[in-house]
């Protein structure tokens, strides 16, 4: 079976649209990508496709009460919301730095949930929200 | 009182104010102070949890805080000074600048200043929707704040007015934490945000978005209860009969940007009607000499790697205004005015003081297909460039060489667009 499809490539803001043509396993990319990226993102986008994700988590006796974070690569579309869960189910406490390894191998994907600021500890005079 | 004096005051400790606060000590600028009401700096990306940032600037793809903290390091590591929860109240033509704070009123001296005070969203009152005036209609941005920053979940059904980035970054973000929600709902025939956004925030989770549609009535008593949705035909009048109702609790307005300049126009700095933001030569100085602008106050940028570009250029331009005054030299003649024409919406800059190479961004009036781009100089031709299409949410960067020749002959340079 031959499909021809249009795929808006996310990589970047840009969002080349990408034209492809699959013939059972086979699949050319015709044309539409500006760059390198849009080839690999329209090949996933076929056979697995995979979303950045983002979210944040609860944080105890931080300037702020929560912490932003994010997935250390994309992840399968269908595990977005088992991800979430996880994330949700968590607390961490301050202080946090940024990059910090908070879920590993989430949802047995093999990747790993990251922080993405810095939040320091609570003290007197430094909150930035009201309780 | 306290006085203080400065090289270069930078109002806004956003991405575009840390940049060209980097960019002016780079530069040579000795003192460079900025100045942020926020009890953080950063501007808006902290909120910004989303990735996506730094892409076309750094090559990797970052989240809004991780964009912040990378040049906050950068801004620290240089010697720039801060005040946060330090809010400008107005600054006069000297360069005298008020500000207040927990300390009291201080006093700034600067030898030049630069605007970078960001945008507002546009509230209710600018797309006039009747009906009933209850709680639960919040503009996206201010949503964003809530969820992101201070973990508080505005409502349980949501609808979205607007199609802008912020609106549908929302849609995504209300639905991953928990959110049923109804839809978007964009007057244009087109999403007016970029198209990835539309695939990973909508289409990934089947939101429908309403083209052609815009929303009629709000009814609520105390809290929304529904809003009405209705068909618009080319002219933007809703088509009657085509009423549709959506119970909801929650409204979002992702009605767009508008460049926060309240403090510019006290002191006159002139304002062009379409950008919104301070009327610019080609070194992004203002109507008032000394006063530069960069950022989402100059014009709403599309993405942060392309403002965080023209803010280091506003921040050399600022330092050099006063190291290298002379070498700069202004002209004789007061300059050429640039025109918006045929399928443009803008230009930036809106005016040019010597010749030279200019760098110009500018969007278009309406999505087309291939087309040209032309700059004219009264009949001359300055630049040709084919685009093979061409949509407003896409701003266009173009350089372009305007020989002393041209400058002394024309008063007056046109973009148009020109169909094949
Ligand atoms: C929801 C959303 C999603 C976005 N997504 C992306 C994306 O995916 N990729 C991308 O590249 N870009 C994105 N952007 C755009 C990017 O975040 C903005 O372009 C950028 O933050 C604007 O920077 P700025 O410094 O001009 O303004 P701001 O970040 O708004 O900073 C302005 C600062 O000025 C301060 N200020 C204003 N007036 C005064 C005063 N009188 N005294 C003292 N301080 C003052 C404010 O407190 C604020 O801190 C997004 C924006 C939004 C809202």
């Amino acid at each position: 079976m031959t499909i021809e499809k249009e795929i808006t490539c996310i990589i970047c803001p840009i969002g080349c649209k990408i034209i492809i043509k699959k013939e059972g396993e086979r699949l050319n990319i015709l044309k539409g990508n500006k760059c390198k990226k849009g080839i690999e993102y329209a090949r996933n986008e076929i056979f697995d496709p995979r979303r950045m994700l983002t979210s944040l988590i609860r944080v105890e006796g931080g300037e702020w009460p929560l912490v932003s974070v994010k997935s250390t690569d994309p992840v399968p579309k269908d595990k977005i919301f088992t991800i979430l869960k996880e994330i949700h189910n968590t607390t961490i406490k301050a202080p946090i730095k940024s990059q910090q390894v908070i879920l590993k191998n989430v949802a047995n994907t093999g990747i790993n949930i990251i922080t993405t600021r810095t939040v320091h500890l609570l003290k007197n005079n430094n909150f930035f929200y009201k309780r | 009182m306290i006085e203080q004096t400065a090289d270069v005051v930078v109002i806004g400790g956003g991405p575009a104010g840390l940049a060209a606060a980097i960019s002016a000590k780079q530069h040579r600028a000795n003192r460079v102070i900025v100045l942020d009401r926020n009890q953080w700096l950063g501007g808006i990306l902290p909120q910004c949890i989303h990735d996506g940032f730094g892409v076309e600037e750094l090559g990797v793809s970052m989240t809004g805080p991780e964009y912040a903290e990378t040049y906050i390091e950068m801004a620290k590591s240089q010697g720039i000074m801060f005040l946060t929860e330090t809010m400008v109240l107005r600054f006069n033509e000297a360069l005298e600048i008020i500000a207040v704070n927990k300390k009291g009123i201080l006093k700034l001296k600067a030898k030049v200043i630069i605007l970078a005070t960001g945008c507002r969203e546009k509230t209710r009152w600018y797309s006039m929707i009747p009906g009933t005036r209850p709680s639960g209609i919040y503009t996206a941005g201010v949503t964003q704040a809530l969820i992101n920053l201070y973990n508080i979940m505005p409502g349980k059904k949501v609808v979205i007015l607007g199609s802008g980035d912020v609106g549908l970054i929302m849609a995504r973000r209300l639905k991953f934490e928990g959110a049923q929600v109804m839809g978007v709902v964009e007057f244009l025939p087109y999403a007016s945000g970029l198209p990835r956004n539309v695939v990973q925030c909508l289409d990934d989770f089947d939101i429908p978005l309403y083209l052609n549609h815009t929303i009629t009535y709000i009814a609520g008593k105390e809290r929304l209860e529904k809003v009405t949705i209705q068909q618009v035909d080319h002219t933007m009048t809703p088509i009657p009969g085509t009423e549709k109702q959506i119970a909801c609790d929650t409204l979002l307005l992702s009605l767009g940007l508008i460049p926060e300049n309240e403090l510019a126009k006290t002191i006159g700095v002139e304002i062009d009607d379409h950008t919104g933001g301070p009327l610019v030569n080609q070194r992004l100085e203002t109507t008032i000499p000394g006063v530069f602008a960069c950022g989402n106050c100059l014009q709403v940028y599309d993405t942060v790697d392309m403002l965080s570009f023209d803010a280091k250029k506003t921040g050399q331009y600022a330092a050099e205004y006063f190291i290298r005054k002379k070498a700069i030299g202004q002209n004789s003649k007061k300059g050429l005015i640039v025109h918006a024409g045929v399928g443009v919406r803008y230009v930036v800059p809106q005016r040019i003081s010597t010749y030279g190479t200019i760098h110009f961004t500018l969007r278009v009036d309406k999505p087309r297909g291939a087309t040209t781009l032309l700059l004219t100089a009264g009949k001359k031709e300055v630049l040709k460039k084919k685009l093979l299409g061409v949509n407003p949410v896409s701003m266009i960067r173009i350089d372009a060489n305007i020989s002393a020749e041209i400058f002394m002959a024309a008063n007056e340079l046109e973009v148009t667009l020109c169909d094949n």
